[in-house]
């Protein structure tokens, strides 16, 4: 394994192409610490976001009318604010607010970091997005099939898990996939409250060695490639789950 | 049961176009002002009661007032922003939309890798890439032509425009049925008179929607700008919290700020919701 890393120092040497972030063990380290922290941003929001997603369309299709005053306020703010703002409210107002703890090395902290409450506000963002996805997909469905299924006599719970939202969420796939793909490009705000995420890491590397073209050139490349992760695994989702008759 | 409190979507499209229901429309647009007024409401009844010696400090919203001026020159730099971003990215992406519907291969290959970096980076990354590549001076014939950070800011965000205009106007093109083409060859019309005359005016309707789109996400996207020191409304809110350094202002504060936001996105979304689906009408 080292002497393949180390191709990346004969690259250096031999072009000036400097990607320390390959070939030097600590920045390495730093570097793949820092996709990771990435990573686990994506997957945390995707599975929060999803989740409250269906909530939320659950809510608008079975009482309209809360919906109305719950869930369309907040929706609409969301989607209508900047992110970067969103964020910053919760970093600096709702993180004021929380109750401190008492960190291992003695000082005081909020009991939720600056990585939990990316993550919430994140989340929010965007399940206002999920929320919206899913109805339309849930309203696709033909209403024939729900008459039918009330002809068998479901209940309207049964009718919602077993009818609407499977049927629903497969109609909504395509932009859903859109809204996490944004979501992936929205981590990246994380950087302005310093979440050592890839984007604040790769800021460190160019200020501590100096190659600034050649990591913005990776960014680039790491950015296009967590995107395509998202959207090869929702194309497989959507293959998956694809129904005789109701393909695209 | 469930279907009895649902519209078709027919019905609801007609709501949609209709404006007999534009005070409920309104009414909805200021509800989230409202919530965001009474939740900073909330926490400042919440807050003045833990800090109490107010005295000689102004009430919050004499505060807010008294930075409001501050503010709107910053959120009129935000405008500037987005409009000048909008507009050197659209006439750069309809150039590169263009090029991607040609027939010549390598046009497609390098407008295609092109548009797939811009379009999946993130804005801060892009802005990053205009900050740190670009040089704060250049010589251009002779003439010194200097890069200020909000120039450079407009910059990565036409980036950003460029890479989505150009996918929107590639596929509003491929979206015309191609036997459009071949009808207009059999009348005898021109190669260039078959795009400008008969396939561009019907990619107009498709490409307004995705690009006011653009425009609200892009303009949502314009406090980022601060993150590169430039003094727009973000800016001038975290300097005004900074020179006020009072706890019991930051939530205000920032809800103030959303609201301004709010106000000037809301609106663009609406349209462009009631413009698509009529557009998706007439088919």
């Amino acid at each position: 394994m080292d002497s393949f890393w180390l191709l990346f120092r004969r690259l250096y040497d031999s072009t000036g192409f400097n990607l320390p972030f390959l070939y030097d063990g600590f920045e390495r380290s730093r570097f793949f610490a820092g996709i990771g922290t990435s990573a686990s941003l994506i997957i945390t929001c995707i599975a929060g976001s999803l989740l409250l997603g269906v909530i939320g369309a659950h809510v608008k299709i079975f009482w309209p009318r809360a919906g109305k005053v719950a869930v369309d306020p907040i929706v609409n703010l969301f989607r209508n604010t900047p992110p970067i703002i969103q964020l910053y409210f919760f970093y600096f107002a709702i993180g004021g607010l929380l109750p401190k703890v008492v960190t291992a090395g003695g000082g005081e902290a909020p009991i939720i970091g600056a990585f939990g409450l990316t993550v919430i506000s994140l989340t929010i963002y965007t399940t206002a997005f999920n929320i919206e996805s899913l109805r339309a997909g849930i309203e696709a469905v033909p209403a024939t099939m729900v008459e039918a299924a009330e002809a068998l006599g479901c209940t309207s719970w049964q009718i919602y898990c077993r009818i609407l939202l499977p049927l629903g969420f497969r109609f909504s796939l395509p932009s859903l996939t859109n809204n996490l793909v944004d979501l992936v490009k929205q981590t990246s705000l994380a950087y302005a409250i310093a979440v050592p995420e890839i984007l604040y890491v790769s800021t460190q590397i160019m200020a501590d060695q100096f190659n600034v073209t050649e990591t913005m050139i990776t960014l680039l490349v790491v950015y296009t490639a967590l995107v395509s992760i998202v959207v090869v695994a929702m194309r497989l989702i959507e293959r998956a789950l694809a129904m005789p008759g109701y393909e695209r | 049961m469930i279907f009895s409190s649902r519209p078709s979507p027919a019905a609801a499209g007609q709501a949609a176009g209709h404006s007999g229901a534009s005070r409920r429309e309104w009414l909805r647009l200021l509800y989230p002002i409202a919530l965001a007024a009474a939740a900073s409401m909330m926490l400042f009844v919440l807050f003045t009661d833990s800090t109490e010696q107010a005295g000689e400090r102004l009430s919050i919203l004499a505060t807010l007032g008294k930075w409001t001026p501050l503010l709107a020159q910053g959120f009129l730099l935000n405008l500037i922003i987005v409009t000048l971003a909008m507009a050197t990215g659209t006439l750069y992406g309809i150039c590169l939309g263009l090029l991607a519907s040609s027939h010549v291969a390598l046009f497609q290959r390098i407008v295609w890798i092109l548009v797939q970096f811009f379009r999946n980076t993130p804005t801060l990354v892009l802005l990053f890439l205009a900050a740190y590549m670009l040089p704060s001076s250049m010589h251009i014939l002779g003439v010194e032509v200097s890069f200020p950070d909000w120039v450079k800011a407009v910059i990565g965000f036409s980036l950003k425009v460029m890479a989505n205009v150009a996918e929107i106007v590639r596929g509003a093109i491929q979206s015309v049925p191609g036997a459009q083409w071949e009808a207009a060859e059999s009348l005898a019309f021109r190669r260039s008179q078959i795009f400008w005359r008969i396939i561009l005016p019907q990619c107009y309707k498709r490409m307004l929607p995705p690009w006011m789109n653009l425009y609200g996400v892009t303009f949502t996207a314009t406090p980022l700008a601060a993150i590169l020191g430039v003094n727009e409304v973000l800016g001038y809110t975290l300097m005004a919290l900074g020179a006020e350094s009072r706890f019991d202002l930051v939530v205000p504060m920032y809800l103030y700020v959303l609201c301004w936001f709010y106000l000037f996105a809301h609106p663009v979304t609406r349209l462009t919701q009631i413009l698509e689906r009529r557009f998706a009408l007439i088919g």
